[in-house]
């Protein structure tokens, strides 16, 4: 069941990597939190700091950040394609590339014996590489936003295997700095857009000496 | 042997139609219409069948050879896969690669038949389908390879066999949700299906299959939908066996099992023919490639 | 052997009667076509002799120094001389018809010398066991190999293909120069050492040297660069020759030399194999984006050779992983498709012969309809283009298969290095799908539709001299799809000559069951008789006197059909990144444009884009530096003379 849902993350991966459409990219993130959410139920069982872990989860990266962003890009009126550095069929290939590398760097990680085989770990560094292609491949800002959340959601990944040995405060603190790095965002992005009159990242380069 | 073939053409020739009828329905209750009869595709054939034919002064025998070749290499293919938990009439090592093979002779004589016309349009399509399914094809192969390697063996009746259903559970359940996506992309491509392909309209610009037999008429044209039918109906028993590795001690249960899936697959065909757009035609090779690379992932993590 | 002697002989003095006859007469070429078809006879005496026989050896003293005239008829030998024979026939007797002496009376006689030379070198080179004769037959065939290429040296870009064959083929030679010397050094003599003889140790050097000469002469991808040129300037049936059975020289001369070790490095059998892979893609996508016939059939003698090379490199893994069944699988795979391809091959440059022979043009979108008026023609390039894809019931889909489960074998074998040649089936797989665009694209273009040309519309039906070679040669294409078994002592006793092996895996049974292939391609073959025989009764009176449907307009005309380029557009995009096609013009401008022109082309990746630059610019630096040195002052030479008499005086102290 584990496997499975990590499959879908992964495929959500790609979907995010391949897809055109800022919409359909941000609702695909926020399926991939939801389905995070489900994560630390499955893995460790309905306990209460698995129950807290996983509504957080929804709460932040399956509701609250996606909405934010919709409503960001009807607010400043985004253009709704994704404008890529380098072509669709190249970052997925990239991506596939890097997914596979983890599931064979994995197998070489001195993993405890309860991780070894499974998908959780190469899942984890596959979608943590995935939010950085996405982050270097994308010119939007609002892109870049949906970089860090897959990347975050990697880090999830890492963060429930480990939730036994990690106190929540810890992963709290984490989404607590993407949320003030996801408002920090949304401020420039909106002075960058008063300014500019777009959000294309490219512009920014304008402002060196 | 001979009573399991017979009985597996007979399936084939008797339940091929019917899948389509569900796809419409599901279509038209979607649309709110009430739509055709869930057995429109037997009367149209019927009325093909009785219809005569009429030929471009174009065309040579090439252009008869496509529908018979469309017709008779489904009915061939049949014979090498199981229907659900009934095993295949005919098994020997690497039919699997005869099975991709015949269904590339049927490729080449309807895409010769459509350039036969000399039209323009009919020259489009053939083109399209060579250049999609030449992408498509890699996929089925790794697809296939992750199978044999769980079965350790290189027929198709053995990659389809009962021990599929332990390997859901094991380790490889990720490789085959990963290969189930691609079959069930494959599918809609090789079947001309939305979002890559339209089989409803006929003089919209960006279709495929259905511009290529644009100018076939009577029997030959009911020999292509009959065939079309079977190779839906062949290739969707893939996917069924797939997701339905359950095999019960009676055959009448595993057929009906097998058909039921049938047309389950219908019904889903139906539901993403009716919420999604048809793609861009730039996009179709991405989402080719795309699933690809899903296929060699999945051979990576079968291999590990 | 003595009968292989004899029949060598007669097809060598072939063309030497016509050279003192008249040049208008056409008695020499009938005499020369007939001394052809009377050495092959006891050439073919002889392979059938050879099967009863194992080993049949003659071995005579000669003068040349550390030379043995040593001639031997194994296995290995006997599948390419077969398939050499058989094509050297047809070709003669399709010549008659294609290159008759009295329409060409300037180049007639040059061209069936030279091809009787060839034919001979060949058979010489493919039965030799001493590293001289087998260079001296290597450097005949070559030679002769550059005089058919410029048979028709008037012509400017003929004489340039045939400048570059020359080149390339001198290089591949020096390398195999290097090759025997240090064979020689190896195992003591300039004789063929015997099967599985040498140690791997110190034969990496000798492989990489066979890899580089033999694999210029097979056109292995990055080497193939003289392969397309040549085989498009030389007249039918000499490119069906030469792609037909020269290039597969090479790939002899690889399987002989890997039979002499014993055991084999993993980074050969690797080698091989990815050279395959990237020969196969990249010579079927180059071959989509041809657009002259002869051309783009000779990029898919790049794409086969990639399919033999990837045969090969597999059983080559075999014998490294120790991995029998994978040897056996892999290296019959590859030999049936040198077999094949020959086949099919020939037949395929055979008939676009007669397609030029017809319209006076190598352009495919200069032909169109041509399967009404030439009806058989049609047919056999139908049966050799359903043959090159790999397609049941013909032969190439025997060979392609037998490879595949050769791929599909190391999947059985968990945790080994040896599960990446797995990925050998994907890529036959994606030569298969290209492949089998490109030859519906040449069928369709150039046989269905309307006439694209004054010329096509008024084309003839070959004459039947050129029509039955072509019909034997299907019909050995038909055998091998439909009766592969025949062929199985055959490739089990080579796969055992080639290892030195005697107790290796049948193939037959679980393993690989040609008898299935056979039966499945015999019912394919009588369903589709039976149902076109039906369909066929059913529309005998139809009304056929209709126009096609043409969207709506009223005037359609033959110029507004898919052509070849705009056939091949979406795949020679996908490809951009390999192919590198020119496009130039096609840009329409205002609301009624003027005529436009859209022209495209595919120059070779290896040849026109890396080495032609290169070599430009080395040219252009050499140059300078001459100008630099050879300055034309007195002083700087004295100078020159005194500097290299200080150098010599220091050579010698040290």
């Amino acid at each position: 069941m584990a496997n499975l849902l990590l499959l879908a993350v992964i495929l959500i991966n790609f979907y995010t990597l391949g897809s055109a459409r800022l919409v359909a990219c941000i609702r695909a993130v926020a399926l991939q939190g939801a389905l995070l959410a489900l994560l630390p139920l499955v893995i460790h069982g309905p306990s209460g700091h698995a129950l807290l872990l996983g509504l957080g989860a929804l709460a932040f990266k399956g509701v609250f950040i996606p909405w934010l962003l919709l409503r960001a890009i009807r607010e400043i009126r985004i253009r709704r394609e994704m404008e890529p550095y380098i072509g669709f069929v190249a970052t997925l290939l990239l991506g596939v590339l890097l997914t596979a590398g983890a599931l064979i760097f994995a197998d070489f990680l001195p993993l405890a014996k309860e991780h070894l085989g499974g998908l959780s770990v190469p899942a984890a560094l596959a979608t943590m590489f995935s939010g950085f292609l996405l982050l270097i491949t994308r010119r939007k800002a609002l892109t870049q936003v949906l970089g860090y959340l897959v990347m975050e959601n990697g880090i999830f990944i890492f963060a429930v295997l480990l939730s036994e040995a990690i106190p929540l405060m810890v992963e709290a603190g984490i989404l607590l700095d993407l949320l003030v790095g996801i408002f920090v965002m949304g401020i420039v992005l909106n002075h960058i857009n008063q300014e500019f009159s777009t959000i294309n990242t490219e512009r920014l380069t304008a402002l060196k000496e | 042997m001979f009573s399991r073939i017979v009985l597996q053409l007979a399936v084939l020739l008797l339940f091929a139609p019917l899948p389509l009828g569900v796809i419409n329905k599901t279509k038209a209750l979607f649309a709110g219409r009430v739509g055709p009869p869930l057995l429109q595709p037997y009367y149209d054939l019927a009325r093909l069948w009785r219809k005569g034919f009429v030929f471009s002064r174009t065309t040579t025998w090439i252009f008869l050879a496509g529908p018979v070749v469309g017709l008779v290499v489904p009915l061939l293919a049949a014979l090498l896969i199981p229907f659900g938990g009934l095993p295949a009439p005919v098994s020997f090592t690497g039919d699997l690669i005869l099975f991709v093979y015949l269904f590339g002779l049927a490729r080449f004589f309807t895409a010769a038949a459509a350039l036969d016309t000399g039209s323009s349009f009919e020259g489009m399509g053939a083109a399209r389908e060579v250049f999609f399914s030449c992408l498509a094809e890699p996929t089925l192969l790794l697809a296939l390879l992750v199978l044999a390697r769980g079965a350790g063996s290189l027929t198709l009746g053995a990659l389809l066999g009962p021990q599929l259903a332990g390997q859901w559970q094991g380790g490889a359940g990720a490789a085959l949700g990963l290969i189930v996506v691609c079959l069930f992309v494959l599918l809609l491509v090789e079947n001309s299906r939305i979002p890559f392909d339209d089989p409803n309209t006929h003089l919209e610009l960006t279709m495929i299959h259905e511009v290529m037999v644009l100018d076939h008429s009577g029997p030959a044209f009911g020999m292509i939908l009959y065939g079309a039918a079977m190779k839906l109906m062949v290739m969707g028993a893939l996917l069924v066996r797939l997701i339905l590795p359950w095999q019960t001690a009676s055959p009448l249960l595993d057929l009906l099992l097998f058909l039921g899936g049938q047309l389950a697959l219908a019904v889903l065909i139906g539901v993403v023919e009716s919420s999604m757009a048809r793609l861009k035609l730039p996009r179709v090779p991405q989402v080719l490639v795309g699933t690809t690379l899903l296929s060699v992932l999945a051979l990576v993590l079968v291999l590990r | 052997m003595i009968w292989l002697l004899c029949g060598l002989i007669l097809i060598a003095a072939s063309g030497v009667p016509g050279l003192f006859t008249r040049r208008e007469g056409a008695g020499a070429e009938r005499l020369a076509c007939g001394l052809i078809l009377a050495g092959a006879l006891p050439c073919a005496w002889a392979l059938v002799f050879a099967c009863g026989v194992p080993r049949q050896a003659i071995s005579w003293a000669w003068a040349v120094p550390a030379g043995r005239f040593a001639l031997q008829l194994d296995s290995l030998s006997a599948v390419f001389v077969a398939p050499l024979l058989l094509i050297v026939a047809a070709g003669s007797i399709y010549g008659l018809g294609y290159w008759p002496q009295l329409r060409n009376p300037a180049t007639g006689r040059k061209l069936r010398l030279f091809y009787g030379l060839i034919s001979a070198a060949m058979l010489l080179l493919l039965t030799a066991r001493n590293g001289v004769l087998f260079l001296l037959a290597w450097e005949v065939m070559a030679l002769s190999g550059y005089f058919l290429i410029t048979t028709e040296d008037r012509r400017v870009e003929v004489r340039r293909a045939g400048y570059i064959y020359l080149v390339a083929t001198h290089c591949g030679t020096l390398a195999l120069f290097g090759l025997f010397v240090m064979l020689e050094q190896t195992s003591g003599s300039m004789m063929f050492p015997a099967t599985a003889s040498l140690p791997a140790a110190g034969g990496s050097l000798i492989f990489l040297l066979g890899l580089f000469g033999f694999g210029m002469k097979a056109g292995l991808m990055p080497l193939h660069v003289w392969l397309p040129g040549a085989h498009a300037a030389a007249p039918s049936h000499a490119s069906a020759l030469l792609s037909g059975v020269m290039i597969k020289t090479g790939i002899y001369g690889l399987v002989r030399l890997t039979s002499f070790y014993a055991d084999i490095p993993a980074w050969w059998g690797w080698t091989v194999l990815l050279l395959g892979a990237v020969s196969g893609v990249l010579g079927v996508a180059l071959a989509i984006a041809q657009h002259d016939i002869k051309r783009l059939l000779a990029y898919h003698s790049v794409e086969n050779i990639g399919i033999i090379a990837l045969g090969l490199g597999l059983a080559l893994l075999g014998r490294s992983y120790g991995q029998p069944t994978l040897v056996v699988l892999g290296l019959s795979g590859c030999l049936l498709h040198v077999v094949n391809h020959g086949l099919f091959k020939s037949l395929l440059f055979m008939s676009a012969g007669s397609l030029i022979h017809a319209v006076g043009s190598r352009e495919i979108d200069h032909f169109g309809g041509l399967l009404k008026r030439q009806r058989w023609t049609g047919l056999l390039f139908l049966g050799g283009a359903v043959a090159i894809c790999g397609l049941p019931p013909f032969n190439g889909f025997v060979s392609e298969w037998l490879i595949y489960l050769g791929a599909f074998e190391t999947i059985k074998l968990p945790g080994s290095s040896l599960s990446l040649s797995l990925l050998a089936a994907p890529s036959l797989a994606l030569i298969g799908g290209l492949a089998l665009a490109c030859f519906v694209k040449v069928f369709g273009v150039s046989f269905l539709g309307e006439p694209r040309s004054a010329a096509a519309a008024q084309a003839h039906e070959s004459p039947r001299v050129m029509l039955w070679p072509m019909g034997m040669l299907l019909l050995a294409c038909i055998w091998i799809g439909l009766l592969p078994t025949s062929l199985r002592p055959v490739l089990e006793q080579t796969a055992a000559d080639w290892t030195g092996v005697r107790s290796l895996p049948r193939l037959a049974g679980e393993m690989a069951p040609l008898g299935a292939i056979s039966l499945a391609g015999w019912l394919l073959l009588g369903l589709l008789l039976l149902a076109g025989w039906w369909l066929r009764r059913r529309s005998a009176d139809a009304p056929r006197d209709l126009a096609t449907w043409g969207c709506g307009y009223r005037f359609p005309v033959s110029r507004m059909q898919y052509t070849a380029s705009s056939f091949a557009d979406g795949l020679v995009r996908q490809f951009r990144f390999a192919l590198r096609s020119e496009r130039h013009g096609g840009h329409i401008t205002g609301l009624f444009p003027d005529r436009e022109d859209l022209f495209s082309h595919t120059p070779d990746l290896v040849l026109d884009r890396t080495l032609s630059p290169l070599f430009t610019g080395l040219a252009g630096l050499f140059h300078r530096l001459r100008r630099l040195i050879q300055n034309g002052i007195a002083a700087i030479y004295l100078l020159y003379i005194a500097l290299a008499l200080i150098i010599l005086l220091a050579l010698l102290g040290f």
